[in-house]
């Protein structure tokens, strides 16, 4: 995969999941009626004995896996992201987080760049009601590359994850020599006058607005937070320390997201200025990039926050 | 093993007894429904499971998932009574730093196989743990106890659904028809009925019995278990807080503990 080819990290998911499947026999797939967006159907096509589609039933899905993993197998349970935890929230908490199964839940379709169908298609709860549920290893890759080793990660850890996909191409951002780590942010650029954190698509947005301001003489330190849950809170302190204000960016909603837990993070270690780039509201229907603009998630609405946090560290 | 009718009826005697017990010495809890299933899991430890007390993760044991979880002192009294427990844990329900929870909780209970308590979640599970069997051909049977008022659940039926779909024979779902839920009985609060019909419509088969005829309903369970092509549903007739007579029937006990005089009567009718 080569940095700026546009890849959808859902077909990244279903190449990786044939790849597990031929790798280790217990590697097993639900769907719930959505494979062919999620891309589990290629998984169905090999391993027809180890896929199971059950209609559209998402809470009967979650309590299957967790059946199925409480026997020694490795469910990987894939729906869009409005429907789990949406769909399903009391049954990822009793039957898979509560005794700590082993349940990987990959979800594609979040965030508003869903586009033309329209709000109740558009996750931007997932990712606070996912980090609510103790225990849960919660990631929201930037790209196909990213996507590709958290999938095989979580086929390889022990425990429940939530993994959080979108729908349409989006650049690739890594090389073949990345690796990623569970809990660990990755510091794309470095800089002194802000730090922006990002996940998922917002990360190539936060990219781009720091090219948009180094133009400006305005240095600031991009850091993808791809998981949500262990939280890297020594990066995010040592960036908090080290640039003295935070800017933080997701698909997500204001609260219980990424710039929530990072707050939490800085309230309690070192307090600085912080600014949001998230969505405050339901959206509509509309191409990808017009609701991106409409509702503030592009790398401009990326650079303004960052010009603002400035002036309010020098303030 | 007990084997003859009268030994089953003096283990079922001592689980009624270890329910009301652990319950009033709590002071909190669910007699109603857990004296009406105390018949189903003496059946089910003492006659028809394949289990081994002293491995209780053996990977070809039948596995018995109790999905109405509020019964855990039925459940807990059974393990007890097999070894999977020792008699003197059983007083320690429900107090603080106890593997008895309220409601059961696999990850602190020798030979809990699912922690349960919000109510329609076992079926889909037992799906679960019958298909991953069924990949590692394992000759082990799924037993599944759901309360009737637990069948208003819709996750209830998203699983039966699929079990029919994926032809899950190694499934048994024993439903514990006491005819009573937390409000009031199940006729007034949600009708299940055609209840039979419902499970046949939904791909099952079905069996019907007396829930309290111990060989009966363990001749039944096996009957079931023999069948294939098809998941089965024993729907077991129960009374709920069978034993006692101002339990029977009563709403009021599908959640409360009783007092210590009402303890004492109990314990008398019980035997």
């Amino acid at each position: 995969m080569a940095i700026g080819t546009e890849i959808a990290q859902r077909d990244a998911y279903g190449q990786v999941l044939v790849e597990l499947g031929k790798a280790n026999k217990n590697i097993v797939v639900l769907d719930a009626d959505l494979s062919h967006s999620t891309m589990t159907q290629f998984f169905g096509k090999e391993f027809p004995d180890r896929f199971f589609n059950v209609g559209i039933q998402e809470a009967n899905m979650v309590g299957i896996a967790a059946g199925l993993a409480a026997t020694g197998k490795i469910p990987f349970a894939s729906t869009f992201a409005v429907f789990a935890p949406g769909r399903c929230f009391d049954q990822i908490r009793m039957s898979v987080i509560q005794p700590n199964l082993n349940v990987k839940i990959v979800v594609t379709h979040g965030g508003i760049s869903v586009g033309e169908d329209g709000s109740s298609h558009q996750a931007i709860e997932d990712i606070s009601l996912a980090c609510s549920l103790p225990g849960l290893n919660v990631i929201v890759p930037a790209d196909a590359v990213e996507t590709a080793q958290a999938v095989r990660l979580a086929a390889a850890t022990e425990g429940p994850f939530y993994i959080r996909l979108g729908r349409p191409k989006i650049p690739v951002i890594y090389d073949d020599k990345y690796q990623f780590q569970l809990g660990k942010a990755v510091t794309l650029r470095q800089g002194a006058a802000a730090t922006v954190f990002a996940v998922g698509i917002m990360v190539n947005a936060a990219l781009q607005a720091a090219d948009e301001l180094s133009k400006e003489g305005v240095s600031c330190s991009v850091v993808n937070v791809p998981t949500l849950q262990p939280l890297d809170e020594v990066a995010i302190v040592k960036a908090a320390r080290d640039t003295g204000c935070i800017v933080c960016a997701e698909e997500h909603l204001v609260h219980g997201g990424l710039g929530s837990l990072v707050a939490q993070a800085v309230a309690r270690h070192q307090p600085v200025p912080m600014e949001f780039v998230a969505m405050t509201g339901y959206a509509q229907s509309g191409k990808p990039a017009e609701l991106l603009a409409r509702y503030g998630l592009t790398a401009r609405d990326i650079a303004a926050a960052v010009r603002k946090v400035i002036a309010r560290k020098a303030a | 093993m007990a084997t003859t009718a009268t030994d089953l009826d003096a283990v079922a005697r001592r689980i009624r007894r270890h329910i009301l017990t652990m319950i009033g010495k709590a002071g909190s809890g669910h007699p109603g429904g857990s004296l009406s299933a105390a018949d189903i899991v003496t059946a089910l430890y003492f006659r028809v499971l394949r289990h081994k007390p002293t491995d209780p993760s053996w990977p070809e044991r039948d596995r018995f998932i109790l999905s109405k979880g509020h019964a855990a002192p039925a459940l807990y009294a059974a393990l007890a009574e097999s070894g999977y427990l020792s008699i003197d844990t059983l007083v320690t329900l429900r107090q603080i730093n106890s593997c008895l929870q309220g409601h059961t909780d696999c990850r602190l209970t020798n030979g809990v196989e699912m922690s349960a308590g919000s109510l329609g979640q076992g079926l889909s599970y037992s799906v679960g743990v019958a298909l991953a069997c069924r990949l590692d051909k394992l000759p082990s049977t799924v037993y599944t106890l759901l309360g009737d008022g637990e069948c208003d659940e819709g996750q209830v039926w998203e699983a039966a659904m699929s079990a029919a779909h994926f032809k899950v024979d190694n499934l048994v779902a024993i439903i514990d028809r006491n005819g009573i839920q937390l409000d009031s009985w199940t006729k007034d609060i949600m009708e299940l009925e055609p209840f039979a019909e419902k499970w046949r419509g939904f791909g099952w088969r079905v069996f019907e019995t007396n829930g309290h005829d111990i060989p009966k309903l363990a001749a039944t369970l096996e009957e079931a278990r023999a069948a294939k092509g098809q998941p089965k549903v024993v729907i077991a007739r129960t009374v709920k807080g069978k034993g006692v007579s101002f339990m029977e029937n009563n709403p009021d006990f599908h959640g409360k503990a009783p007092t210590a005089a009402q303890l004492e009567q109990a314990l008398k009718e019980v035997g």
